[in-house]
């Protein structure tokens, strides 16, 4: 099976792309209608709880943080397999990476914004939300640089501005392919703004490879500190369940897991609404379904380290918050992650179902919210049994709210994805080609090989 | 913070007391409660509401857990199959532990909570942002949050009810911390006093809520590095150092005589309260 076809056509690689920004499938207005409408739940939640105060969310003292933080936790982590998919496969020379980085690189930036908006909702104070950023100011305030929400937000913000960047050094030569092919209007300005007077020079494209390696060189980094400053966000406290040293390497991995299971989603929806099953094609897909297996994999042993760890630490109240989640009112969830996140990715394992869209489709939902029901898991079980018992109450059930604001923040995301890949390419079509020109050039030396042996 | 204890020995650091290097002068408040004399009447509690102007949240949010007692009572019950299981009840008073090496304090992304000269572990209301890492920190989850817009409404403080605030104290807004102060506000004044008298605050001269009601004078308080105050002959007594995170009582296997505690030593916050342990049986 062929990752690509070597006889596409340059002209029509350009047409077919070129395509996708002007008539997708109905199932586009579909989505991006209920994308609309569930953004709009999750706004109303918000505005009703700015306005009455974070009690409606039914959180309280000691369950003090909610799904709010779990699912800020879940962005995040979905944020990671763009930088793995463009930055480190880039660096690997893995080419089959090339028709479907761009979109999964957008993933990156849109879940980051997504991340970003449950620290805001998060917050008692929204209005004072500027407290925690490091500016100068009159009073000599700053803020404190020994707390792990501090690095938290350097590093988010610090990520999402690489990404951004990022994303769109790569797009500049498809912008300007873009600007040539669209007829006059407010898009066709738009690229020509971006495209930043490209021209496909030989010195333009010198320059451009070298930013884009650079940029890809100072990604991976920030995308492994990302996360593994959100663990200490949890492993730097004291708290029962938290104070874990395997922290950081698990919250990668589980990071890259959910990234890749929420790739194979969106390579399906896309595949299918922007006709693009010559580029997105079933060989790839393969291929990152065994990626995925085999993080899913990485990311079960982490778990059972965890469990190990916290089991012969002899810490009595880590110990009591692992058995409360196997046992007390969380289990059903606790073990539904377990089955979602390690047994579910038993499926990858058969060939058949490596290609077979629609089981792949419901798996790699399944595993994303194996992955977000540890998140949740990772937070309420241990707000539940503190370090003695008045500071236990395993009865707090988070609002309809709380709930509300979750499922919007699945809208947004989809919005502004959506959106993207409607106004840019999402199929990156310089690269494209390099893929076909390259796989060419391969096919046409072992033909001369061929006839030479003859 | 500062950049001298980032070159220090850091581990070094972790494992002593933090203010081993500048030691309380002249004001260190401490606390000492004696967990025989407490009855469990909550009139410690009840004062703590007046004084401090804590909202009274109502049944339905008490239900909901959002209540802001900043001195509760924590009961327990023995286990030994007495006929009136009541009667094996056991009381704790708990209340903000104003701990040395306050784990809620490093955690502030803000700095809205601090360590002060004299030993408290102050909250600026101002500063806070909410982000509730605190609560998440603190072992003891003596921090309360505000869940609603208190001081607008009228179930909790009515028009009328408005004459009873204690101007002395600020009334909180929604969204921001809060937690005992060791009534800081009397602190302040007295200290205020006394400094223009030329003194320091003297033994009994000043008093926080939940002393002045325990009918039982179970609560003592006042200032540990005074000599002559009650907290410190109490501390003395009970051979209970402020910086230290293994007391006398629990260096010895085969127990002893004495009754002193802090509770989880072992963790190293350094509490500012002392516990006596209780040695009567219980009630009747």
């Amino acid at each position: 099976m062929k990752d690509i076809r070597e006889d596409i056509a340059w002209v029509k690689i350009n047409q077919d792309v070129m395509k996708s920004l002007e008539n997708p499938r109905k199932l586009y207005w579909v989505i991006l209608f209920c994308a609309i409408c569930a953004f709009g739940v999750g706004v109303s939640c918000e505005i009703y709880q700015y306005r009455t105060g974070m009690g409606v969310a039914n959180l309280n003292n000691p369950q003090v943080w909610g799904l709010y933080i779990a699912t800020f936790i879940f962005w995040i982590g979905m944020s990671h397999s763009g930088t793995l998919l463009s930055a480190i496969l880039h660096l690997m020379h893995a080419d089959w990476r090339k028709p479907i980085y761009r979109f999964a690189e957008a993933m990156t930036t849109f879940s980051l914004m997504t991340a970003g908006l449950f620290v805001l909702v998060h917050i008692g104070r929204l209005w004072q939300f500027y407290y925690s950023l490091p500016y100068p100011n009159e009073r000599g305030i700053w803020p404190n640089f020994q707390s792990p929400l501090l690095w938290d937000a350097m590093a988010i913000f610090t990520y999402l501005s690489s990404s951004i960047l990022f994303l769109f050094v790569g797009m500049i030569p498809d912008l300007a392919i873009a600007r040539d092919n669209m007829a006059d209007g407010w898009r066709r300005k738009l690229y020509t703004l971006l495209a930043l007077g490209w021209e496909g020079t030989d010195r333009q494209w010198r320059n451009f490879r070298v930013t884009y390696l650079t940029i890809a060189c100072f990604l991976i980094p920030l995308a492994v500190s990302v996360h593994s400053i959100v663990a200490s966000d949890f492993a730097m406290s004291q708290a029962p369940g938290w104070h874990v040293t395997s922290f950081p390497p698990y919250f990668v991995a589980g990071a890259l897991y959910s990234g890749c299971a929420a790739i194979i989603t969106l390579f399906i929806i896309l595949r299918y609404t922007f006709r693009f099953e010559e580029y997105m094609t079933k060989s790839i897909l393969k291929k990152i379904v065994r990626l995925t297996f085999a993080i899913a994999m990485v990311w079960t042993y982490l778990n059972a380290v965890e469990f190990a760890a916290v089991w012969y630490s002899h810490d009595e109240a880590s110990k009591a918050v692992l058995i409360q989640k196997a046992t007390g009112t969380y289990a059903p969830f606790w073990w539904g992650m377990i089955f979602c996140g390690s047994v579910v990715p038993l499926v990858f394992a058969f060939e058949r179902f490596q290609t077979n869209i629609p089981v792949l489709f419901a798996t790699s939902l399944l595993l994303n919210l194996g992955m977000w029901l540890e998140r949740w898991m990772i937070i309420a079980p241990t707000f539940s049994h503190g370090l003695y018992p008045w500071t236990w109450d395993h009865d707090q059930w988070p609002s309809m709210v709380q709930w509300g604001m979750v499922f919007g923040s699945f809208g947004w995301f989809t919005l502004l994805f959506m959106i993207f890949c409607k106004v840019f390419p999402s199929v990156s079509m310089y690269e494209v080609k390099e893929m076909v020109y390259h796989r060419t050039l391969h096919l046409k030396k072992s033909e001369a090989a061929e006839q030479g042996a003859h | 913070m500062s950049v001298s204890n980032l070159l220090e020995n850091w581990s070094q650091f972790r494992h002593t007391h933090p203010v081993d290097d500048k030691p309380h002068d002249p004001y260190k408040w401490a606390m000492s409660i004696d967990l025989d004399a407490c009855t469990g009447c909550n009139a410690c509690s009840i004062a703590c509401y007046a004084e401090n102007n804590i909202p009274v949240v109502g049944k339905e949010r008490f239900q909901h857990g959002q209540q802001m007692h900043w001195m509760r009572i924590e009961r327990y019950w023995d286990e030994d199959g007495r006929e009136f299981a009541d009667q094996g009840a056991q009381f704790l008073p708990m209340m903000c532990q104003q701990c040395e090496a306050a784990p809620c304090e490093t955690v502030c992304p803000v700095a809205a909570t601090n360590h002060t000269a004299d030993g408290l572990n102050s909250q600026v209301y101002n500063r806070c942002v909410g982000s509730r890492y605190c609560s998440a920190n603190c072992p003891f989850k003596v921090r309360y949050f505000n869940w609603y817009d208190y001081p607008t409404d009228d179930a909790v403080w009515p028009a009328e009810m408005s004459q009873q605030l204690n101007p002395d104290v600020t009334v909180r807004s929604k969204g921001v911390m809060e937690k005992c102060t060791f009534c800081v506000q009397r602190l302040t004044a007295a200290k205020s006093v006394a400094k223009s008298e030329g003194r320091i605050v003297r033994e009994g001269e000043v008093q926080t809520a939940c002393q002045q009601s325990c009918p039982t004078g179970a609560i003592s308080f006042g200032n540990l590095v005074n000599p002559e105050s009650r907290v410190h002959k109490q501390w003395q007594a009970q051979q209970v150092e402020i910086d230290k995170d293994k007391q006398t009582k629990d260096e010895k296997e085969e127990g002893s005589e004495l009754r002193g505690y802090r509770i989880f030593e072992d963790m190293r916050p350094y509490p500012s309260v002392m516990y006596l342990e209780r040695v009567r049986e219980s009630a009747v």
